[in-house]
């Protein structure tokens, strides 16, 4: 016992860089190789170049894909906050017998395979006959966007003390007045970061996106297309670069917004009274 | 200024809040039950009783926030039957505060004012005049997370005052202050009102707090109104052993009902012998017996030889050191429960030791008689 107290901390820091390079290290090497003059992804480098970023807009594919990721990821993110706003709100507010139920069940398509839920709303879709297109890559987005959306607005509608909104009506306000002057700036933050972490979770989606597309493909799928090609590498790595980027900013903002909202509506008293 | 709030100040017995045979049910339970009351212009009201009397709904239905089931509620001579919240001459103190925490101070005071449209000296007059109202001028551009608890009070009383209600709602206000803080705030509430002249309604289950700082009580036990009265009478005169109990520490002797009529009764009683007492006015005789009670700290210790016209004699059985006072447990021949008896201490009643047979003086005046 005391033999691994004394072992522990001495190794404890050294576990945990290894920790943080296994996670991050396959992330490291994508900007790395993307401004590699050579296109096959070797060390050591052979000198750096912008050349793949600046050839990224000169290939209309690319253009046709981000244009519709941007199509898919703004509707699925708008939708999914909007049935987010409506579950969360309910949840949040009211007690009713299977409350936990429900929430259990909105969240699980965050643990469901996504191939098996994939294939499933392709059967769904087809029963449907629905034809594949982006509208349905857009409704299968929702699907896995939802769990997202309601952590987050949960979270930032947690603790909103319904005597504000209580508070604006004896002071005089309409319903409608009370949304606008109370409720929506309480909750703004929480539905901004709602709809980055779904854009973003779409934005980076393959499985349902390559099942429930018909012709057009997003961004991801246009990536895995150009893998088969050796020579596209640098390109793929380059967007790929981008994409984490987008990511990265897209979820960071989003974090420091549903804290904001949290920070809010759970402020009540507590600390400074 | 001082002339119109004095003109204001015409605390008579003009009805602004009438409350008539008011119900209000959840499926079978009531949370008000009959509930009448005449709330007077320009009064310090208190709703006093304990988590669950009905206090709270009854408030929440003067400000709109909850329906009647039945019966009806008149503020200033209109009836609010269907009018919401937001067009009732009444405001509300929440007990959370509500402040709005996306707003700094000064906004969360102009807030209402902002639908009154007026033009923004005269908005901004009314907000300086109502943060001076509780001192808390200079604080304005304060943002609301960065204010203590009583700050945050003084907040949601300045935006409720700034908007001239007629009646300020107050759900207790102070039950999220520390002690001393809440003392403070008693008197600078009783001030405030006094100064404003407004009718005040305050919520509270503690009944110091209501003695202090009303001029009327209304005591609600189980969702129904048990006794209305000044704190005076309410705290010397209870209707019944509920209210005695609720008010602080009361002594309750069995007493056997010898004659009635209509201003006094006779008791016979064990420990106090026969007693003649004023009848109160919503005495109601219930079979053959009644209550006496006497509040602790009108039994006083006879010391020495020292005598008084009505005195009882007994034993004390236990001492309680509380600082300024002393609690003493004294049995009495005769009585099933030992009395209390809360003595000052400057006589030496934290000295009495426990055994020492003693004698106490009372006022027959203090015993009041309570239906059983």
């Amino acid at each position: 016992m005391t033999a691994i107290k004394r072992f522990l901390p001495g190794w404890l820091p050294t576990y945990a860089g290894l920790y943080i390079v296994f996670l991050y290290l396959p992330v490291i090497f994508l900007p790395i190789f993307s401004i590699n003059i050579a296109a096959t992804p070797k060390f050591p480098l052979s000198g750096a170049t912008l050349q793949w970023y600046e050839d990224l807009p000169r290939t209309p594919a690319l253009i046709d894909a981000t244009w519709n990721s941007l199509m898919v990821g703004v509707s699925a993110s708008i939708l999914s906050t909007v049935l987010g706003i409506l579950a969360a709100r309910s949840i949040t507010r009211y007690r009713y017998p299977g409350r936990r139920t429900i929430n259990g069940l909105i969240m699980a398509p965050l643990v469901l395979p996504e191939v098996i839920v994939a294939i499933s709303m392709l059967l769904v879709m087809l029963q449907l006959g629905l034809s594949l297109s982006l509208f349905t890559v857009v409704l299968g987005h929702v699907l896995v966007c939802i769990p997202y959306s309601m952590t987050v607005l949960t979270s930032g509608f947690e603790g909103f003390d319904r005597s504000l909104e209580e508070a604006s009506a004896d002071l005089g306000e309409s319903a409608f007045g009370t949304f606008r002057r109370v409720t929506l700036p309480m909750v703004a933050p929480a539905i901004i970061s709602s709809l980055l972490v779904c854009f973003t979770i779409s934005l980076d989606e393959f499985i349902i996106a390559f099942f429930l597309t018909g012709t057009e493909a997003t961004l991801p799928i246009y990536i895995w297309g150009q893998l088969r090609f050796a020579a596209k590498l640098p390109g793929v790595l380059a967007l790929g670069t981008l994409l984490l980027l987008a990511s990265f900013v897209l979820m960071t903002v989003a974090e420091i917004l549903r804290r904001r909202a949290a920070r809010r509506t759970q402020s009540e008293g507590g600390l400074y009274a | 200024m001082l002339e119109r709030v004095q003109s204001e100040r015409t605390q008579g017995d003009r009805t602004m809040i009438d409350i008539r045979d008011v119900t209000r049910s959840y499926g079978s339970f009531k949370a008000l039950d009959n509930a009448s009351l005449a709330i007077h212009e320009g009064e310090f009201f208190s709703l006093l009783g304990p988590s669950g009397c009905g206090k709270t709904t009854l408030l929440r239905m003067i400000a709109g926030f909850d329906t009647p089931t039945s019966g009806s509620i008149a503020v200033d001579g209109q009836p609010m039957d269907g009018i919401p919240a937001n067009r009732r001459p009444t405001n509300m103190v929440f007990q959370s505060y509500a402040i709005f925490p996306h707003l700094n101070v000064e906004q969360n005071v102009a807030y209402g004012l902002k639908r009154l449209r007026l033009d923004a000296g005269e908005e901004k007059r009314r907000v300086e005049e109502a943060l001076a109202q509780v001192s808390l001028t200079g604080l304005g551009k304060r943002r609301a997370t960065e204010l203590s608890g009583g700050q945050r009070q003084r907040v949601a009383l300045a935006r409720a005052l700034v908007m001239r209600p007629k009646v300020l709602l107050l759900d207790e206000p102070l039950s999220a202050l520390d002690k001393k803080l809440r003392e403070q705030m008693q008197v600078e509430l009783r001030r405030l009102q006094q100064a404003v002249g407004i009718t005040f309604v305050l919520v509270t289950h503690d009944q110091y707090e209501a003695l202090a700082m009303s001029d009327r009580i209304a005591v609600m036990f189980g969702g129904r109104i048990a006794q209305v009265a000044s704190p005076k009478e309410i705290y010397q005169r209870p209707v019944n052993r509920q209210v005695a109990d609720f008010l602080g520490g009361m002594n309750f002797v069995k007493a056997e009902i010898v004659e009635e009529n209509g201003a006094s009764l006779v008791l016979d009683t064990l420990g106090f012998g026969r007693v003649k007492t004023d009848k109160p006015k919503a005495f109601v005789r219930n079979g053959g017996n009644a209550t006496l009670g006497i509040r602790p700290e009108r039994l006083r210790v006879l010391w020495d030889n020292a005598t008084a016209k009505f005195e009882v004699a007994g034993k004390v059985v236990e001492r309680h050191y509380f600082g300024e006072i002393t609690h003493l447990i004294v049995e009495i021949p005769g009585l099933e429960k030992p009395l209390s008896v809360t003595e000052t201490n400057d006589f030496g009643a934290d000295d009495i030791p426990v055994g020492t047979s003693i004698r106490l003086a009372y006022d027959p005046e203090a015993l009041v008689a309570m239906a059983d």
